[in-house]
């Protein structure tokens, strides 16, 4: 019995193709996984079974759910069966929920639009669905407003909305991209519970193929508005038919070849100690102000040429750590040192040239209206007697050589580059004046896995070419673990564990590493796979 | 919220008494001596000085200020220096025409915005939008007294439905007094419901891209569901920050218009008293009016928190 089958569905958007001939079905209870890099289509054909797509939106093909053509019902037919025939879970749970409205209030609007029932009967079911989800009345009460919750938190309640009216299919877009890996865990369990509870079909969108691995019944394999290769997830992962498939599955799993580091202590950034405290709003006029300490006691060192990871959940310090080692704040006691004067915020130019950073967006952090030549020799500033004329010129043609790009792109504004490209510049920007430590604060995170296989290579060979010593901050642990020779494990601002990366992720000692670990999603073993793969087909 | 709103009472304290001060300071520097003033340039010094001892300006600038201030706690606003009459009567005889005329006239102006903000944003770019978008940007430039002027000649002289000017007082009763008003209310609205509409329609596509209108949409809420129950609370936020600032400016601002319909408001007072240097006049109706506008920041303070629950938390 198939519950939605999708045959031959295109779409266009004004003039531009967007899907081409995308057929595939799901049937009751199943979990089927829609996959691909970002502009395959993915989310599209999620919008186009909702059918909330763009108004110059052109769709062709069939989109069955039991027999039912949505694409020929009426847009007053369509809103009775979204809510409850199909539920939507979105990627961004922070911005899912409307802010000014109740959380019970938002569960039991889904009921109210789609049933006859009393507002003390939908109460009374919304509370159950938010219990279902594991979000407890006792403890959180229906009159919450989201800002009241985590990103976690808040996603159990878009999920309580979608799946208030038990729909048949639920669609889930990338439903745990922005939580930490502990939170995703604890969803996608929930997911699935929910699937084999309700028989519910699930479709959920990913770009990563770790999350599905183990979850997923079939998965779908999206480039460019095509489907490549489907198939049920063992056989796929076995046998890989489409050359897209294995380079996506080889580039999720990306390892490089990091050169060795150098030997010997030649300690270039040393934090000793280090405290950072943030004032908290008074609670009471006149009482003394409370403090959060966002970093707590914290000391390590690191060496020339060495490659530091830090690990940690949102909300652990990361962030405020990394703005005191680029001296940015204050600490509160303890000291920070780099290469052998004191970091803070009065710090000389000449210091700050040694440190420089690449920031995770690749599209927020450049000035729009700057051509990439004035973009990456902005750190010049900081030299006493910065290159000119050809010497600049040289520079900036060996910077963007050494990142992969042409001297040519020099003359370019940001717009004319991809992510992957703008990440390169960032990096070429870092480069520049050959600081002595580089900080990547999350600087693969917004990437796409092959785009991100090829930053984590650039990286590795500047290691090479250049003897980076860095510091790479991340909450994918799979990264860290490929790019990094020694690893920090940071939780609630203080460093729970720190070590040699290899022996880290393969002998945590530390119950929260091992937390972590577990709850980060793997790949499967493919020798494994392949053995098995045949047997059923 | 309860906290919140004290926190926004004691606020309002603060800029109150700061501003009494600058007011004050400002006023005391401005050239002209009213006694002087008052007796004409042939005045014999012993009678302006006679004069400034019976308007109490000989005495120290400290205790006047101290004098004017507590005079206004207990609602004695002194007596004006040309008139002779108490500034308390005077302010309220004037407060009595432009208060309603400033809540006629904000009545008016969001009542036509706000239905044309959200006709334009619910179709964007379609020839709705369009008209309403281009008769906004017409009430945006023309000139707020032609288009009275205007009135006057359609309303007032040709069809003879309202009055040209003058205000009858409230004696006359309720409705044919709010008559009276009405076409300066007009004139006075027009515009600003204009600047309204816009931010308005603005904030509504904000709002209307955000990611929990498409969550409203996938509910299975229609368009117009979602921009109802989900959109418009939303977008309040902005519409009521001008609100607020259109409220302040139609009290106070409306001299022009208050000229063209020979209106007795405080515009007028205020103009006839700095030209007559009846400076404990002018202290109070500006004191009057920065405290009309600190109070409406204050109610619009504790509308911001009605609308969005996140101000309630925040301290």
């Amino acid at each position: 019995m198939t519950l939605l089958s999708v045959e031959n569905l295109s779409l266009n958007i004004g003039d531009t193709p967007i899907l081409r001939d995308v057929s595939f079905t799901i049937a009751p209870g199943e979990i089927v996984a829609v996959t691909g890099e970002s502009g395959s289509g993915k989310s599209m054909t999620a919008f186009s079974v909702m059918q909330l797509l763009p108004e110059a939106a052109h769709t062709t093909g069939h989109i069955r759910l039991n027999d039912q053509d949505l694409l020929s019902l009426s847009e007053p037919q369509l809103c009775a069966l979204r809510g409850n025939d199909i539920g939507m879970v979105f990627q961004e749970p922070m911005t899912a929920l409307n802010p000014v409205k109740t959380i019970g209030a938002q569960v039991m609007e889904t009921i109210l639009i789609h049933t006859a029932m009393t507002p003390d009967r939908a109460k009374e079911q919304a509370r159950d669905m938010l219990s279902r989800v594991g979000l407890p009345p006792d403890r959180f009460p229906l009159s919450r407003y989201p800002h009241e919750l985590s990103g976690g938190q808040r996603q159990r309640v878009v999920i309580a909305m979608a799946i208030a009216l038990r729909p048949r299919l639920l669609i889930a877009d990338e439903p745990t991209t922005a939580l930490d890996v502990t939170t995703q865990a604890q969803i996608l369990d929930l997911l699935k519970e929910l699937v084999a509870e309700f028989g519910m079909g699930l479709m959920m969108i990913t770009h990563d193929l770790a999350v599905v691995s183990d979850m997923a019944d079939r998965i779908i394999v999206m480039r460019q508005g095509e489907i490549v290769e489907q198939g049920e997830t063992r056989a796929l992962f076995g046998e890989m038919k489409h050359p897209y498939t294995r380079a996506l599955f080889e580039a999720s799993g990306h390892r490089v070849d990091l050169p060795d580091a150098p030997d010997g202590p030649d300690p270039i950034l040393a934090v000793r100690n280090a405290v950072r405290d943030y004032p908290l709003p008074r609670t009471r006029l006149f009482a003394p102000r409370e403090h959060h300490r966002a970093v707590n006691d914290i000391s390590f060192t690191i060496h020339n040429g060495e490659r530091v990871g830090l690990v940690g959940e949102s909300g652990c310090g990361k962030s405020t750590l990394t703005r005191a080692i680029l001296g940015l704040e204050p600490l509160q006691s303890g000291d920070i040192t780099a290469f052998g004067h004191p970091v803070g915020p009065a710090m000389n130019p000449a210091l700050r040239a040694g440190l420089q950073v690449v920031f995770q967006d690749p599209y927020g952090s450049f000035n729009p209206r700057h051509r990439v030549s004035r973009i990456i020799t902005e750190p010049f500033h900081l030299l006493p007697d910065p290159p000119g004329g050809a010497d600049r010129d040289t520079a900036i043609a060996t910077a963007l050589t050494a990142v992969g790009l042409s001297p040519s792109d020099a003359t370019k504004y940001i717009h004319e580059f991809s992510g992957g490209q703008r990440q390169r510049i960032a990096i070429a920007r870092a480069l520049i004046i050959r600081p002595k430590l580089i900080i990547f604060d999350e600087a693969v995170s917004a990437l796409d896995v092959s785009i991100r296989a090829q930053i984590l290579d650039l990286i590795a060979d500047l290691s090479r070419s250049h003897t980076l010593s860095y510091l790479f901050i991340s909450h994918d642990l799979s990264v860290v673990r490929t790019v990094t020779d020694r690893v920090l494990v940071m939780k609630s601002g203080e460093i729970v564990e720190q070590g040699v990366t290899e022996q880290v992720f393969s002998n945590p000692q530390h119950p929260y590493t091992q937390t972590l670990i577990a709850a980060a999603p793997v790949l499967p073993d493919l020798s494994h796979l392949k053995e098995n793969s045949h047997v059923p087909a | 919220m309860l906290r919140y709103a004290l926190k926004r009472a004691l606020s309002l304290l603060i800029s109150l008494a700061i501003a009494s001060l600058v007011i004050f300071l400002v006023i005391e520097v401005a050239p002209g001596d009213p006694a002087s003033y008052m007796l004409g340039i042939n005045a014999q010094p012993e009678t302006v000085a006679a004069l400034r001892a019976e308007l109490g300006l000989d005495v120290p600038k400290m205790q006047r200020y101290l004098a004017w201030v507590g005079g206004m706690a207990r609602g004695d606003f002194g007596t004006s220096y040309t008139y002779r009459t108490p500034v308390g009567q005077m302010i309220a005889d004037r407060m009595w025409v432009s208060l309603p005329l400033a809540l006629y006239a904000l009545a008016l102006s969001t009542l036509i915005a706000f239905p044309a903000g959200i006709y334009a944003a619910a179709r964007r770019g379609k020839p709705g939008d369009i008209a309403v978008m281009g008769a906004t940007q017409l009430g945006v430039a023309v000139p707020n007294f032609w288009f009275a002027m205007m009135l006057v000649l359609i309303f007032a002289i040709n069809l003879r439905w309202f009055s040209a000017g003058g205000f009858p007082g409230w004696d006359i009763g309720f409705f044919l007094a709010l008559k009276s008003l009405t076409l300066p209310a007009i004139a006075l609205a027009l515009p600003q419901s204009a600047i309204l509409a816009r931010v308005m329609r603005s904030s509504l596509l904000d709002i209307l891209s955000e990611d929990f209108m498409r969550t409203a949409r996938a509910k299975g809420l229609s368009r117009r569901q979602a921009l109802w129950r989900h959109g418009l609370r939303n977008a309040l936020i902005p519409v009521l920050t001008i609100i607020g600032l259109q409220f302040s400016f139609l009290l106070a601002g409306g001299i022009i218009i208050e000229q063209v319909f020979f209106l007795p408001g405080l515009g007028r007072l205020i103009f006839q008293s700095i030209s007559a240097r009846d400076l404990i006049v002018v202290e109070s109706v500006v004191m009057l009016l920065v405290f009309s506008v600190i109070l409406v920041n204050f109610l619009v303070d504790l509308a911001y928190a009605a609308v969005d629950p996140r101000l309630r938390s925040r301290t």
